[in-house]
């Protein structure tokens, strides 16, 4: 065809027209790390499971979650959730009640009778776990899944150590505990109680073990030097909260005096409390802002009528007297004697001082370096030991249950490679998804749903739990205040707001596609995304 | 503003945390959803059209025109004005356009709709339906007689406005719908009073209103629900009516491609730019302002108002157009709780 003069197309479409070519940065899709998941100790994707979570399907969510952490109704309780202090949410209004979904879906789960789906081939190798901890059967879950046979090995006669020797009932009540053991134990983990592990070595010999994961936790008490009369009453809050368990309550009496500052001293107190004793004082020798425990344990402590004495230690104990000194804190925070002294009256006094771990099954181990009480682990969470990983308390850690859970499941994968003879790589870890990268205007304001307490003065003498759980109508709202943050939730947004229809859509599940033939890179689509999961990136010229 | 199933709508949406805002959402039906949300929606403005990065104009565009023709079941034709949207989307041998599309001339474009809506009459087609557009300059000065002429004889059109608050394709001058302080090639930012003068220009939806039509209503590319069900319901009545698009303009207004719907956000939070509705003659409602914010923060990423920020009388001239936005919160009740008005 003829063209008239200064014309050089046929009469059609403007699509003949690529106005991609006119672009100097072009948008991508990326997937930015939320930071709950960049906090969790665990390493749970937290972000992907409450995207199940809100659309109702709880059996993915679950699922998804389990891939990570076999154990979401315990952690729904006893976490102390750092993924919802870092929450990106918390600068909006709150921060999503993360912990209280968990447990909602790990109730659920139970309800439900959810089973794991079982290995799909065994691969030969046996892998000896020491401690049925949450650290060991994290291990054993993800070891067991990844097709290894797997033994635990407990010295105690039931299985969950600290979760059920450590944590008070009120907080974690048994049969919870109970469900999700079993259903590790329903995978095919062999879990031997009553078995103590007295020399690793031998006994992975012994059952032809290819590898071994030891994890005994930390169990004795750290005792203090205190002067006392003939009939003082000191123990250690170790003992006192693992014979909760037993046929024989501790005798506490009625004052009773908490020394420490950290979690067990708070649980060794409302524990007393429920005992009955009338009066609950934890002495610690610093402040409250420098107490290790967490602070909304402190809280519920103090809302039970738990008395705090801040700024003094305990010099000596006569026949229901103490004789406590009041510090101060220097320059560097440290406390310093003052040299002031008063008495304070109690029936007996709990040591809630630190825990120390029972090394005597890794001695002479060739290879293994103990520092400070506890053994050193490489990246690997391998000892010097070849073939002997360890974890939770008894490595250098925060000791908490979740890090024992962390530590399972990071020990698990490297042991999975070591017994392949390769070396396992995580994978690379994607950019923050920090506030700045999010457009909040398309939130809608939705403050937490707080999860019901009972009241202070029913729990101080029961061990009810104490924080109740979701219902589905309240989890499902709490879900949906998810930001997503960094990972596309499909909302169409980019689809939406281009004004050159750059942007394919592909479907449910599909999310989306540039079209970079017409993409003219004017950036609204990163500009406008809420979750910040669009990037702009300069073209090369 | 809200009948009561569109409130229980908007309520139950608010739920799902997400919906009310973004353009589509995966939680709920497809029937609650925007059209813009649709794998399948029809693009009548298509890609490879000639509108500068980040343009405001095209975006508006193809939201009303999307859910026009959506509306009318694919019975649509459309009539436009000279200005931007015909200049960009018609250079010929091409088009943009993938409905039926007409361009005479700057100022007549709502008397040639009144021509087309006849003639479909006449030909005995009524179930086409005719939308005529333009930018602020052949609406709001140029074709204004044809305009008023259209109303006052409530002919079954709707007339939609994309306001960029300035003859953009021309190269920035000032129109009756440029606001005070705002610099264009013909109102500088020199002398005494730099920029647009205060106390000209006007409010054309106001002036449509007065004219008794059955609806008038003004949008954002900012409120993509809003902007769509201004579009449904008006395309529910025959008639004359009229949809006043705020369209902001990267290049006219020297700002960022990627603000575009910020700023038409930054407008209605502030109160310059005042979302409503009136049903003959008479306001009905308002969107009401979510996160208020002083003038300053719309004012500030714009070039055009720089000017306001580097003199002690800028200061002042930023405290007036602070004065006409509390003018516009009072007038339209944009304050009020939801349900108020």
């Amino acid at each position: 065809m003829e063209h008239p003069f200064a014309i050089s197309l046929d009469v059609g479409t403007s699509l003949a027209n690529l106005t991609g070519s006119w672009r100097t940065s072009r948008p991508v899709y990326v997937d930015r790390l939320p930071p709950c998941n960049n906090a969790c100790p665990a390493g749970e994707n937290i972000q992907s499971w409450l995207y199940h979570a809100e659309s109702g399907d709880y059996e993915t969510a679950w699922r998804t979650l389990t891939a990570d952490n076999p154990m979401p109704a315990v952690m729904g309780r006893v976490c102390y959730h750092p993924c919802e202090s870092a929450c990106n949410r918390a600068q909006l209004d709150a921060a999503v009640g993360i912990n209280s979904v968990e447990r909602f879906l790990g109730d659920m789960a139970i309800r439900n009778g959810w089973r794991f789906a079982p290995p799909q081939a065994d691969t030969g190798k046996r892998v000896l776990v020491v401690g049925a901890g949450p650290s060991g059967l994290s291990a054993a879950y993800h070891l067991r899944r990844m097709g290894h046979a797997v033994e635990i090995r407990e010295a105690g006669p039931l299985a969950g150590g600290m979760m059920r020797f450590g944590i008070p009932k009120y907080r974690l009540p048994r049969d919870v505990l109970d469900a999700e053991i079993n259903r590790i134990v329903d995978l095919g983990v062999v879990i031997k109680l009553n078995a103590k592990v007295d020399r690793v070595v031998e006994s992975m010999q012994a059952g032809r073990f290819d590898a071994a994961f030891v994890a005994v936790g930390a169990h004795i008490g750290r005792r203090a030097y205190i002067p006392a009369g003939s009939a003082a009453r000191i123990l250690d809050a170790v003992s006192v909260l693992r014979s909760m368990e037993c046929e024989d309550k501790p005798l506490l009496g009625r004052r009773v005096v908490v020394y420490g500052g950290g979690n067990t001293a708070i649980d060794a107190a409302r524990t007393a409390k429920r005992l009955g004793a009338h009066e609950a004082i934890i002495v610690y020798r610093r402040t409250r802002d420098r107490m290790p425990a967490n602070d909304f344990e402190v809280e519920e402590a103090m809302q039970e009528g738990i008395l705090m004495k801040w700024l003094s230690t305990i010099k000596r104990m006569d026949d229901g007297v103490l004789t406590v000194e009041k510090m101060q804190l220097d320059q560097k925070g440290f406390p310093q004697p003052t040299g002031e002294f008063e008495t304070l009256e109690a029936d007996s006094l709990v040591l809630a001082l630190g825990q120390d771990v029972d090394l005597s099954l890794l001695d002479g181990v060739p290879g293994l370096e103990i520092k400070d009480g506890v053994v050193q682990v490489a990246s690997n969470m391998m000892t010097g030991h070849a073939g002997i990983f360890a974890g939770g308390d008894m490595v250098p850690s925060e000791r908490t249950v979740t890090v024992a859970v962390g530590h399972g499941k990071s020990a698990a994968r490297h042991i999975d490679a070591w017994l392949r003879g390769a070396v396992h790589a995580s994978p690379e870890r994607h950019d923050l998804a920090s506030f700045d990268k999010l457009n909040t205007w398309y939130y809608a304001d939705a403050p937490k749903t707080v999860r019901p307490t009972l009241e202070a003065a029913r729990r101080q003498n029961t061990f009810e739990e104490v924080q109740g759980g979701l219902d589905e109508t309240n989890a499902l709202y709490e879900a949906r205040r998810c930001l997503s943050c960094g990972n596309c939730f499909e909302c169409d947004n980019c689809y939406g707001v281009c004004p050159d229809n750059a942007v394919i859509k592909l479907g449910p599940g599909e999310r989306f596609r540039f079209n970079y033939d017409y993409c003219k890179g004017c950036g609204m689509c990163a500009a406008e995304c809420p979750c910040g999961a669009i990037a702009m990136v300069p073209e090369e010229l | 503003m809200d009948d009561g199933a569109t409130l229980a709508a908007r309520q139950k949406l608010r739920f799902y945390q997400k919906g009310t805002f973004t353009v589509g959402n995966r939680l709920v039906s497809e029937a609650d959803r925007s059209v813009q949300a649709s794998i399948d929606r029809s693009n009548a403005l298509t890609c490879g059209h000639r509108a500068c990065q980040g343009c405001g104009e095209a975006l508006g565009a193809r939201y009303a025109l999307d859910t026009a023709l959506s509306a009318a079941g694919g019975n649509l034709i459309a009539v436009n004005a000279t200005g931007c949207l015909e200049v960009f989307t018609t250079p010929y041998p091409e088009t943009s356009w993938q409905i039926p599309w007409l361009h005479s001339l700057f100022g007549n474009a709502a008397a040639v709709a009144t021509g087309v809506a006849a003639a479909m009459r006449a030909k005995g087609r009524p179930a086409v339906r005719v939308v005529a557009q333009g930018g602020d300059g052949g609406t709001t000065d140029i074709g204004f007689g044809c305009l008023s002429g259209m109303f006052e004889r409530n002919d079954d059109v709707l007339y939609i406005c994309y306001d960029n608050e300035a003859y953009m394709n021309t190269g920035v001058q000032r129109s009756s719908a440029t606001p005070p302080a705002a610099r264009t090639a013909t109102t500088p930012a020199v002398g005494p009073e730099p920029g647009n003068v205060f106390g000209t220009g006007k409010s054309v939806p106001k002036i449509a209103a007065a004219h008794g039509i059955p609806y008038v209503a003004t949008a954002t590319v900012a409120d993509l629900h809003d902007l769509e069900r201004k579009v449904v319901k008006a395309m529910g009545i025959h008639g004359a009516r009229y949809l006043h698009i705020h369209v902001p303009c990267p290049l006219g207004w020297g700002a960022a491609a990627h603000d575009t719907i910020r700023l038409a956000r930054l407008a209605v939070e502030c109160g310059l730019f005042p979302v409503f509705e009136a049903e003959h003659g008479l306001v009905t409602g308002s969107r009401k302002i979510r996160r208020r914010v002083p003038v300053d923060e719309y004012l500030k990423p714009q070039r055009r108002f720089a000017h306001l920020f580097t003199s002690e009388e800028g200061k002042t001239r930023i405290r007036r157009l602070q004065a006409v936005a509390d003018r516009n919160i009072a007038e339209y009740r944009l304050l009020d709780q939801e349900g108020d008005a």
